[in-house]
């Protein structure tokens, strides 16, 4: 609480400049991220659609889920961003605990 | 509002502490209700060794002695061990890092108070119509048949006690990752808040899936659900799982600050800077990681298959080159320093071959084919004493003696100190030593009598005999912290007179902020680095003198914990009494609308102006 002062200081022209470029270029990739996401999930319906095997789209689909929350965390939710390494640390370290679970739960519970 | 030492009455000092946020005091209320209930589980395991000291003894009932055994592992675990290391954990991480407080005051307050009820609500089945019997693991297999309220005082009880302990684990995260002190980078933190920092972790990690499994047991019993029950498509098989995917990590959750406090205690007292800190960490690091790969080895008898068997056997033996590398990193530290044997120093030493024992049988019965013989016998009984009792219970009283100065600027006598732990430490091995043997020659466990003639009852009278030890040990404690307390004579800064990290360096008492002005961290064992250098203060500062913003009290902590103690009443009598639903609503409703005056109504706490810091000390600034 003590340490917790912010000094705020005017940015110079050459900041300015960067972080407005900077900013620009963050919003592209979020319109390009969400452009890929609504693709992403026009190919899951089209899947459904074709009326394909569901040994082929369930797995597909999945994956492509996979990469939707990839791209959300990074994109969206700012992982992609400096002073994020502890909470990415610790998303990982519970994805890799949830996966034990269930990869155990699959095996020798519900099989 | 400087109102630091004003007299007060006994009213506003019993509203103080019910409202404090200050953690220096919620440390104080962890270790007294700890306390409190250590007593009680420990009154509850002299009566099982007092009915198990002659084989057809009758002293205790059948039913009686299964309430009397579950409910000793279960207070040791939830409301004993684990509230007095949170004690350790709020009086000296906060310190240690160069806080003024933890992250969340306000939830740290919570915390306690959801653990304090929880832990009183599942004490109140004594008397009302018997505690649970189905041992602390509580299987569902068992538990779901058991008559009476016991395992229904259980699941509440743990369940509100849990929400608290999670609370805290998260505090404790976020103080240690957002509030260290400048220069205090994560290879610079002591021992005692990596492993606490680990140790919340898993606690942010493994308390969900006990929450899961308990309201499962709860809308089970007591709502007509069936996620147990096989005849109604349900799997008793999940409760184990899920009990053991939480109850592993927890054995770590109490071992880890263990280890902490013994890193501190060896660093100091042999007066050298602790060997191999950077494989200290990341062997503490890489046990918590292991802690989650390995809950299966509670259920090798169960039947998961040769290959689940053989790779949990196998993660199991992992842990061990960690914990190897922890205990040999401890001997190197004693080695050639200049150790002086204070009481904690005795615990320590003692730690470590009575720790190694337990770890050695641990490794045994990690071993899947031999685990189907020791399952459930003394033998199994007598490795989780040793490295809860050798390990944890060990910590803590070194603890006490070690951090009792900085929490009450008193010092614990050495030489009672000394005498507890000579009895303490000869019971503990008197008793639990021998139930290895009684273990091999097929003692089960969880029996209330046995026949005599099999050649166990000269063993269990030993046995028996050495609780005593451990019993006068206890008493001879608290005969020294009531002579400590009446005495009360001030122990002054430094103590131990070798304090290496921050929490050494601050004045005693210490004031209700802590730190006047941040301290700049400039490498491990900042202390010991300003002593070396002539420092008299102790400390480098980060900062000038200026306001400090302070929380304000809150008794909303106790009225949302008091909702939910109210609330479990109304679901443990539900389709029992007919004002259950009510009460349960009432409860229920309490907690949420002490949830809204928090949220709604802005508290933003209070400035201690620097000109009241200044006059504090005969404005030395």
């Amino acid at each position: 609480m003590g340490h917790d002062t912010h000094v705020v200081v005017a940015k110079n022209k050459t900041q300015y400049e960067y972080a407005r470029r900077k900013r620009s270029h963050h919003m592209q990739m979020q319109v390009v991220t969400f452009a890929i996401m609504i693709f992403l999930t026009f190919i899951a319906f089209a899947t459904v659609a074709a009326g394909m095997s569901a040994f082929y789209v369930a797995p597909v689909i999945l994956l492509l889920a996979a990469v939707q929350v990839v791209l959300q965390l990074y994109y969206f939710m700012h992982m992609s961003d400096k002073g994020h390494n502890m909470a990415a640390f610790f998303l990982y370290s519970g994805a890799l605990f949830g996966f034990t679970f269930i990869i155990t739960f699959l095996t020798i519970v519900w099989w | 509002m400087s109102a630091i030492a004003q007299k007060k009455g006994f009213g506003s000092v019993l509203w103080d502490w019910l409202t404090t946020v200050d953690h220096k005091k919620i440390a104080i209320l962890y270790l007294a209700s700890g306390g409190f209930f250590f007593i009680v589980g420990g009154i509850e395991a002299m009566l099982i060794r007092i009915q198990l000291a002659v084989p057809g003894n009758d002293f205790l009932s059948a039913g009686l002695y299964n309430e009397i055994l579950t409910m000793h592992g279960t207070t040791m675990i939830f409301l004993a061990a684990m509230p007095i290391l949170f004690g350790y954990m709020n009086a000296v991480v906060p310190l240690q890092i160069g806080a003024r407080d933890v992250a969340f005051p306000f939830l740290n307050s919570l915390g306690f108070w959801l653990f304090f009820f929880g832990g009183i609500f599942l004490n109140l089945s004594w008397f009302m119509g018997g505690a649970p019997d189905a041992g602390w693991t509580s299987y569902a297999s068992l538990s779901l048949y058991s008559p009476g309220n016991g395992i229904d005082f259980y699941a509440l009880g743990l369940q509100v006690s849990g929400a608290g302990t999670y609370i805290a684990g998260i505090n404790f995260l976020v103080t240690i990752i957002n509030m260290r002190a400048p220069g205090m980078t994560y290879m610079r933190m002591p021992l005692f808040t990596w492993t606490t920092f680990v140790a919340s972790a898993l606690i942010l990690f493994a308390f969900p899936p006990l929450t899961i499994g308990l309201f499962f047991l709860i809308f089970d019993r007591m709502f007509g659900a069936n996620f147990f029950d096989h005849t109604m498509g349900g799997n008793t098989i999940i409760w184990e799982h899920l009990f053991w995917i939480f109850g592993h990590p927890e054995v770590y959750i109490l071992i880890l600050p263990a280890f902490g406090i013994f890193s501190e205690i060896f660093a100091i007292f042999s007066r050298k800077r602790l060997f191999g800190y950077s494989a200290m960490v990341f062997a503490t690091v890489l046990i918590g990681f292991l802690g989650f790969m390995v809950w299966a080895h509670h259920m090798f008898t169960v039947g998961l298959g040769p290959t689940a068997n053989a790779i949990f056997a196998v993660a199991t033996m992992a842990i061990a080159v960690p914990t190897g590398v922890k205990i040999f990193n401890w001997l190197l530290t004693i080695w050639g320093g200049s150790i002086k044997v204070t009481t904690p120093m005795l615990y320590a030493l003692g730690f470590i071959p009575s720790f190694v024992a337990g770890g050695v049988t641990g490794v045994m019965q990690a071993a899947a084919p031999l685990d189907y013989q020791l399952h459930d016998s003394y033998f199994i009984v007598a490795h989780f004493h040793y490295v809860i009792v050798g390990g944890v219970v060990l910590a803590i009283l070194a603890g006490l003696h070690l951090y009792w100065p900085l929490m009450f600027n008193q010092m614990l006598d050495e030489k009672l100190g000394k005498i507890t732990f000579w009895l303490f430490f000869f019971g503990f091995h008197a008793t639990f030593f021998i139930q290895h043997f009684l273990g091999l020659m097929g003692m089960p466990r969880r029996v209330f009598t046995f026949v005599g003639d099999q050649g166990w009852d000269a063993f269990n009278a030993i046995s028996s005999g050495g609780a005593v030890f451990m019993a006068l040990g206890v008493i001879v404690l608290v005969v020294n912290i009531v002579k400590t307390v009446v005495q009360n004579k001030p122990a002054g800064t430094d103590p131990w007179e070798d304090g290496r990290t921050l929490e050494w360096a601050i004045p005693q008492p210490v004031p209700f902020y802590n730190f006047k002005r941040t301290p700049l961290v400039r490498g491990l064992d900042t202390f010991w680095i300003e002593k070396q250098e002539g420092n008299k203060e102790g400390m480098t500062y980060a900062e000038p003198l200026s306001d400090i913003h302070m929380p304000n009290n809150s008794f909303i902590p106790f009225v949302m914990s008091l909702g939910l103690f109210i609330a479990s009443f109304g679901a443990l009598y539900n389709g029992e009494k007919t004002w259950a639903v009510p009460v349960l609503v009432i409860g229920l409703a309490i907690t949420v609308i002490s949830m809204g005056v928090r949220s709604w109504k802005d508290d933003h706490g209070y400035h201690i102006h620097k000109e009241d810091l200044m006059d504090d000390k005969g404005g030395k600034y």
